[in-house]
């Protein structure tokens, strides 16, 4: 029975936190966006506004549920919870610290990835549902474009797995640092197992896969309908692209997915990559701040600290570019990052051949 | 191609170099000035924001925003109400039956106004009425903030009269006007009377 309880506890501490990060994303968006466009952004609710995300989610709680009369209605209902879900169900296999993982499963970043293309089903059933031209544009640009971008994703991220040997993300992050059991090279020539810290990193461990985590990162801003990959949402020529015809907690749970998967993504990004929850600071003989440094509390320290980085970076980069075109996007995806993703992979597996 | 994706690099490089550069010079905010300021334009970084109900520029003292009128001071001569392109300005006047008063700068006063509205909704802020207004009554001054919940709020009326008063002053004019009518037709009669 207390098998279930935890089960249940696990899963409402991983909503809490989705709900706690979205309310925290869209206020630090907020902010930046408007420091960097010389604004001042929310002041009125709360010292420096900050309880405006909370009065904003207080009238998304009170607001009607409209279902457009054309609308289909089962499609149209069941949509935001297909989206929320999809993204939600991919936190269940993202390691927090070591020992700390809601399910420690062999095929992890698999299932990660599999789930969250489930998503873009919950996108098309909006934008169909809606029965609304520009819903319906917009998610066929959406999937369009999520389809295409999981490619350069899914060849980067094969090239991490390729050199850690294992899909388990638990594994993957344990193989980063001093808590290794096989040997951790930097640059795949000196042996950095007991220093740790930054240099362990898999980015570090092989140099190749600087270039797979910036195609990982690109086609992430693309798998979570950012800018300046935002042609599905496209405010300005879309009036929001598939989610137009949602109102109240329907739409508050597509922009939870949303956030959600903003920091799905950099999670991912940062446990494949960047080391996950090893600490960024090496062992200095006999100041052993890697020691010092690991465990559960730290852990999930850092990989919040690293996380909410990738996060920060995700916002800057929407608040500097402008949004691509569908043609431009198409040919970024194809033209460029696959075939460079592919490479990648390529030279990851002459490393695993020869320098591992 | 290398070249063209080391060309994409550099200008991304660029834009998030100045994007963060806005950033971090948000610590600092905008000096309320006025305009007057010789370093009115000095400050280009920083937040432009201004938090208005709380904090407001200062404005010069002969602003162009809502009308005044000092009613002391009119002599009703409906200049104003003449020239507004925008027929903003409704007065309706009242001879009086004897010299009301002087204004400030000793031109007497002969009419009373019985309606002096200004449609600050018409209003186009051109301030031609206060140039043509012979007495200086008619100013316009360094109030801007007024929004009002009902549209006829919009209407100034600076009238100082009841109606009663102005309907008293009515039938005055009438009474004196229909007494010297009268006086008029007598002399008309006499005058006849002696022609004949």
């Amino acid at each position: 029975m207390n098998f279930y309880l935890t089960y249940v506890l696990v899963a409402s501490a991983l909503f809490a936190f989705t709900a706690l990060f979205t309310l925290f994303a869209l206020y630090s968006e907020r902010k930046i966006s408007a420091f960097i466009q010389d604004r001042l952004g929310p002041m009125e609710v709360g010292k420096y506004g900050s309880l405006q995300a909370f009065a904003d989610i207080l009238k998304m709680l009170q607001k009607e549920f409209i279902i457009p009369t054309a609308a289909d209605k089962i499609l149209f209902i069941l949509a935001p919870i297909i989206i929320f879900v999809s993204v939600y169900l991919g936190f269940a296999a993202l390691p927090w610290a070591p020992g700390l993982i809601p399910a420690s499963l062999n095929l992890g970043i698999f299932y990660i990835f599999a789930v969250l293309s489930i998503e873009t089903l919950g996108i098309l059933m909006a934008g169909w549902g809606s029965n609304n031209k520009y819903a319906l544009l917009g998610s066929m640009r959406s999937v369009a474009q999520m389809v295409s971008y999981e490619i350069p994703t899914g060849l980067s991220i094969l090239s991490v797995v390729m050199i850690s040997q294992s899909l388990n993300l638990q594994e993957i992050t344990i193989r980063q640092g001093i808590l290794s059991s096989e040997a951790v090279n930097f640059l795949g020539i000196y042996d950095v197992k007991a220093i740790g810290g930054i240099l362990s990193w898999n980015v570090f461990q092989a140099p190749h896969l600087i270039i797979a985590y910036i195609i990982y990162f690109i086609a992430s801003l693309a798998e979570c309908n950012r800018a300046p990959f935002d042609i599905p949402e496209a405010e300005s020529e879309l009036i929001g692209g598939f989610h137009v015809e949602y109102s109240g907690l329907r739409f508050a749970f597509i922009f939870l997915a949303e956030y959600s998967m903003m920091f799905l993504v950099g999670m991912i990004g940062v446990v494949l990559f960047l080391g996950g929850w090893n600490s960024p600071l090496p062992n200095m003989g006999s100041v052993s701040l890697a020691n010092w440094t690991t465990g559960i509390g730290w852990g999930i320290f850092w990989i919040l600290l690293k996380t909410l980085s990738v996060v920060a970076m995700q916002i800057w980069i929407r608040w500097t570019l402008p949004r691509f075109r569908v043609d431009q996007l198409m040919s970024l995806c194809w033209k460029v990052l696959t075939p460079l993703a592919f490479l990648c992979m390529l030279i990851s597996g002459i490393w695993r051949l020869t320098m591992m | 191609m290398i070249r063209k994706v080391l060309n994409v690099f550099i200008t991304v490089a660029k834009g998030l170099k100045l994007t963060l550069g806005h950033f971090f010079a948000a610590t600092e905010s905008r000096k309320v000035k006025a305009i007057s300021d010789p370093n009115y334009f000095a400050q280009n970084s920083g937040i432009t924001t201004i938090q208005y109900p709380h904090v407001q520029l200062p404005i010069p003292e002969v602003g162009r925003y809502q009308l005044d009128v000092e009613m002391d001071d009119c002599i009703v001569c409906d200049l104003c109400a003449k020239i507004c392109p925008v027929d903003c300005i409704d007065i309706e006047s009242i001879k009086s039956i004897e010299a009301i008063g002087k204004t400030s700068d000793g031109t007497t006063k002969r009419l009373y106004a019985a309606k002096f509205d200004i449609d600050m909704a018409k209003c186009m802020y051109c301030g031609l009425c206060t140039v043509v207004c012979p007495t200086e009554c008619l100013v316009m001054t360094d109030t801007y903030d007024r929004s009002m919940i009902d549209l006829n709020e919009m209407t100034y009326k600076f009238s100082d009269m009841t109606a009663a008063e102005a309907d008293e002053k009515r039938f005055a004019l009438e009474k004196l006007n229909a007494e010297r009518f009268a006086a008029k037709e007598l002399a008309l009669q006499q005058n006849t009377g002696n022609k004949i």
